[in-house]
Formats: C-alpha cells, structure tokens, sequence
C-alpha cells in the first residue's frame, strides 16, 4: 500500500526523525493560516501518490502568506501530469505546506527489503535529489549499502559507516547517525516494504532532515497496523480495482481490449501474454484466485462488463480441486443477471471439464469455447478488433 | 526415483481440523499419501479423519515419525508454525499458507539457517511426486509419473505446464511450485541441484514470473553447472512496472525483474525458452529430440 508524503512523514516523526515543520491544506484559506504560523516563508507541495512533482508544477514556493493563497489557488485542483502519473495525470486535493530551510547538500537514503539477501538493506547516496535509478544505473559505486541482520536490527556501527561515507563531519555526522537509526526503526516497526528519503537535506546549520518521504507498507501485514492501513487513500486507486479489492479479487486495469477472467495469478499473467503474442492487447489482469467460486466469478464478471474499454473477454479456467461444472454455473448465472453484450471466450480444463463445457452449451448464450490456451487467444483476439 | 518426497514420507498436517486442512488432508490421502498425524494445538487426543491429533509437531514426530509437515494455518501463525516443524526436527515443510508478512519470512529464514530442514513456499500449492506423494492442494489427477521435473513461481500455470507435458507423452518426476512471495524457502538453483541428482530426471521445466531476481540466479547456476535440458517460459510480458501481479512477488520494481531480462539471461545460458505459454510442452519435446 502506498501513502502520501504529509502521512509518511507523520509516521517518521512520530518515531523521531526529523522532518520539516508542516501541515496539511485543502483550501487556500488553510494554506495562508499556515504560512501565517510557520512562515512567513513556506514550500506548496502536491500530495498525489507519484513522484517527479516538481518537473510537473506540483511543488512551488510562497514567500508571503498572501502569495501561498494565490499559488494554493492555482494548484488545488489542478491535474498534475508527471512521469508516474500517466498521461492522464492525478488531481491534487491536498498541499503540504512546509517552512522552507535553507539547503546546503541534498542526500539520498533508502530502505527496502533485498530479496536475493533475505534482509532489509539500508542504502544511502551522495546524490540526492535525483532519480535513484538513474545513479544505480550509471554510478553503483556512489550507493553505499548495509544489510541488517533482522536479529540485531540496524546496529550504531553501521549508520556511522554509512554517515562517514556520505562524507558528513562533526555533528552532521551524528545527527545523521541518529536520523538513519530512527528511520530503520519506523521501516520495521510498520512492516514497511520501501522508506525513501530523496532528498535527506543537510540545512546551512547543519540539521539533518527529512525534504521529502515515500513509504510503501507490506500489504499482507496491514492487519497489524490499522493506524497505517487507514491511510489509504482510495481517491488515488482506480474505482474498478477499488471495487475488485471489496470481493478480494486481483484487478489491474491496462491499456488494451481484451478482458481477462483467470484462475490463478501466474496463469493471469500468462493469459495476458498469449494475447499479446497472438496480437491483441490485454484490458486487465483479473485473478480470480487459485480456488474459484460461483460467487467470485460472478463479481469478476461483473467488474469487466463494466469496464468499457473491453470489447472482447476471454476466461481462462484450470479448475484444479475446483470443478469446472460449478465455474460454468457461476459464468452462465451471472451472464443472465448481467446480460452478455460482448464476445466471450470460455476455456475451462481440469475436474469435469466435460459437464462444464455442456453447462455453458445448453445455457442458450452465446459463449465460445476453447479447448486449449492458444485457441482461446486466437478466437478472442479479433473478437475484440471488430468490436473496435 | 524423485526428489524430496516419495511413498516412505510420512506426513504430519499442521492445522487439520481447520476446513482446509481437512479438505486437504482428505485429498491427499485419497492419492495415497501417508499421512500419519495432525497438530491442532489444544486438540491433542483427538482422532481426525483417523489421523491422530497432537498439540505439538515435536509429538508427532517422537510418536509418529513424521518426517514432513503441511501448513494449512492462517497467516499470522503461518510462520511460527514453520519455525516449530524445523525445531521438531521435520525435514521437510510445506507452507501453503498464502499472506505471510514479509518480516515474518526474513525471521523464517533466519531460523532455519544451518537446520536440516527444507522449507517449501508459503503460498504454494506444494509438491507432488506422482503415483507416490502428494503434499499440496494440487490436482492428483492431472499428473502422470515420468522423467520432467517442474519448478514454478505459481499455482494454476503448473497445472497448464503439466498438462502440456503430458499431453506430450512425458509424465513427471516430481513438480513443485515455489510460491509467489518474495522470500520463500528453497528456490530454483537448491532444487535444479536435486534434479541434477536424480537419476530419472531428464529435463526441468523452470516457470519463472516477474518481480526479483531468482530466474537470473538461476540461469547464471544453469550456464556454469547444470548438464540436462531446461525449459523454461516467465509469465508476466506485458506486465505493466509498479503493479502488484497478484502474487507479492510479482511485482517490476526500480525497473528491475523483467520478463525480457529474464528470459535474455535464460536464452543466454542454453535453456529452451517458450516466448508463448501454449508452447512449454513443445518445448519439451524439442529439448529432449
């Protein structure tokens, strides 16, 4: 699950890392009260869940509260196009509204789980600021990084090792000892799976900061931090993959025309590929889940009839333990609930495959059927390019 | 012959009076595996589905001599569950749990370091080797006993891979699926390792999918050391990055875990690659002409 910046840096401060003094506005008016309070000069920042903010116009700064007003005005509403937002950008409904420090060096911190070492890794760069990617791609060697034995935790020495080779002095150094170890302990005590401080701002005076902050959390362990899991924002998820999650339905919304209606999320993703390999494009990723029922398989169905981009669906069933009659039932019963204004393409193989496919023959509708994976594609696929 | 289980494992089912351990359990006898205990923790004394029930594993190995442990327990007790069938001396665990919390694997791990035990999964449907033993939710029936050895990522995409297998005229030595989490215990080198080994082994398929880096460890081990014919085909293409697959695992992050970069480093290190998923049994029978 992801958050926003003002709610990632709520969390950080309540474990003890430094951020800056900010608060929230959802109108002009509260962004010039706030200037009033911690200004006079203040930073505006959009709160939407991607990052590139200040290329796209999301990030200015007000050196009078009656300037924040203004610019508030401006950017409050406003569709925020960056690189991760897609072209259809995002709207901003909050600001972050923040004193502006004076900036001596930028730096980059990150925390993630390394998955190849089983362990948390803390990593920390002199090149803050800028896109991490772009460092690790062209300069690894300015990425310094410490393992943390989940036993031990995050130990002193290591923050000092990586301190020392961000090449801080004195009580930079410490201070930034202390940011790093305050910030592990809010990576782990969250279950979070990413905490990235870019840029860890190194003020003229020598305090160590966080400018800006994204958490990422573990969405298998939000159960055991409501206070993090009732930070999500659905305002920034798309409503059908909203709606999926209700049913615990796997639902990811891509670009083409063909709908997908899988068991089973490798076996999803597989379906996509066959009908991209065959020419088409896949509309969504659906996983049902490895365990089907009628019930699951009517929501599903629900969710991509109602997405308009697709004009073709393709089910692709292996009802393992599961049986293939019962999926039929449950295609068949929501498909005369729900009307079946599309091509569907229906592949079911495994237990009672037979009683399955004669369910779906004798219902009267009219459903396609396939025998196999690359026949389901190839009759799905130009389905969809008629209905184009 | 096959690997890690076959007729002599003797099972314990950790969570078997819980429905699915019960469905599971009546299963998996049904295709003949000996299952010889249950845990339920209070409900020691207790006969279920003629199995006896203990509240620990370590009774059920000392009684039983259980060698094998199936986890069917919800999440948040997935992982000490685990940690107690390594400590009673289990030498192989299967979690099928699926929704374990990251930090709760990384512990997992760190526990079993040094301890023989192997742990597959979570969120697998296990292993089977056919005609002898069954530990998972698996479909018995769509297995057939042979020479290919299947390691997978997912769940319903081995199904598909054995079926294309068979259909092919080959049966299967033993198949396992890895789980789709990101930290998950054996992966695909410790077990290409145990199919090198195996004598009736022929080929492996490998069915990799998005997210980490485990098909390139993989196939930089296959280029430098592994002599018999693998095929392999890595699910998720056209995924877009960022995105969730599913699986926890399955996710491109940072750029990183592509299915071309996976399936590149593959190519590159000899295996038979199926650009499409209808062709890993073809494949098979290309690698094995």
């Amino acid at each position: 699950m992801k958050i926003h910046e003002y709610q990632a840096k709520q969390i950080l401060s309540k474990f003890g890392v430094p951020v800056p003094q900010g608060e929230v506005a959802s109108t002009p008016a509260e962004a010039k009260k706030i200037a009033e309070k911690i200004g006079p000069r203040v930073v505006l920042k959009a709160q939407i869940h991607a990052g590139g903010r200040g290329k796209g116009g999301g990030v200015k700064i007000a050196n009078t509260p009656q300037e924040a007003e203004a610019l508030a005005q401006d950017m409050i509403g406003m569709t925020l196009v960056t690189h991760q937002t897609g072209p259809e950008g995002k709207t901003v409904k909050r600001l972050l509204v923040e004193e502006a420090l004076d900036i001596d060096k930028e730096l980059y911190i990150g925390i993630v789980i390394d998955r190849a070492q089983e362990a948390p890794v803390v990593m920390a760069s002199s090149e803050g600021g800028v896109e991490i990617e772009k460092v690790a791609a062209e300069t690894p060697e300015l990425i310094f990084k410490e393992y943390i034995n989940p036993s031990t935790g995050f130990l002193g020495f290591q923050a000092r090792k990586l301190a020392f080779k961000l090449g801080l002095k004195g009580d930079t150094q410490k201070h930034a000892v202390k940011f790093l170890s305050t910030l592990y302990k809010a990576f782990q005590a969250t279950d979070a799976s990413l905490a990235e401080i870019n840029p860890l701002l190194i003020t003229k005076q020598g305090n160590v900061l966080a400018l800006d902050a994204k958490m990422n959390f573990d969405d298998n362990a939000l159960v055991r931090h409501p206070e993090v899991h009732e930070m999500r924002d659905l305002d920034e998820e798309d409503p059908l993959e909203v709606e999926a999650s209700k049913f615990d339905l796997n639902y990811i919304k891509l670009d083409g025309n063909v709908g997908c209606m899988v068991n089973g999320a490798g076996l999803a993703m597989a379906t996509m590929d066959i009908i991209m390999y065959t020419g088409g494009m896949p509309a969504n990723f659906l996983d049902v889940g490895g365990g089907v029922s009628e019930e699951s398989v009517k929501n599903a169905f629900k969710i991509l009839v109602s997405d308009q981009d697709v004009k073709a669906a393709l089910i692709n069933i292996f009802g393992g333990i599961v049986r293939c009659d019962l999926v039929a039932n449950g295609i068949v019963k929501a498909a005369k609930e729900l009307g079946l204004k599309i091509p569907m393409v229906v592949r079911l193989e495994g237990t009672n495959v037979e009683q399955g496919k004669k369910i779906l023959e004798e219902s009267g509708l009219s459903f396609q059927p396939a025998s196999s994976m690359q026949e389901a594609a190839d009759k799905v696929v130009p389905l969809a390019t008629q209905g184009q | 012959m096959s690997i890690l289980i076959d007729e002599t494992t003797r099972l314990v089912v950790q969570g078997i009076t819980g429905g699915e351990g019960t469905f599971h359990t009546q299963r998996m006898q049904e295709y003949g595996t000996r299952v010889v205990a249950g845990v339920t923790p209070g409900k020691g004394g207790q006969t279920h589905l003629d199995v006896p029930v203990f509240n620990t594993v370590s009774e059920a190995v000392d009684q039983e001599g259980a060698n094998a442990a199936a986890i069917f327990v919800p999440p948040f007790f997935a992982a000490d569950a685990i940690m107690e069938a390594a400590d009673a001396g289990v030498k192989l665990v299967v979690c099928i749990t699926e929704g374990l919390p990251t930090f709760d694997m990384i512990k997992v791990k760190q526990f079993l370091n040094g301890k023989d035990c192997h742990l597959i999964g979570p969120n697998t449907p296990g292993i089977i080797s056919p005609g002898k033993c069954k530990i998972g939710i698996m479909p018995g029936h769509i297995h057939t006993p042979g020479s290919i050895g299947i390691i997978s990522r997912s769940g319903t995409l081995t199904y598909e891979a054995v079926q294309q297998v068979s259909i092919q005229g080959y049966g299967q030595s033993t198949a396992i699926g890895i789980g789709g989490d990101p930290i998950v215990g054996l992966k695909f080198i410790e077990l290409l390792q145990m199919f090198k080994e195996d004598d009736d082994t022929e080929a492996v398929v490998l069915i990799g999918e998005i997210g980490g880096t485990a098909e390139e460890e993989a196939a930089e081990y296959i280029k430098n050391e592994y002599t018999k014919p693998v095929v392999s085909f890595i699910a998720g293409q056209t995924a877009p990055p960022g995105r969730r697959m599913g699986h926890a695992g399955a996710i491109i992050a940072g750029g990183k875990g592509t299915a071309k970069e996976k399936m590149e480093a593959l190519e590159q290190a000899g295996v038979y690659v199926a650009q499409s998923p209808a062709d890993m049994g073809a494949k098979v029978k290309e690698a094995l002409a």
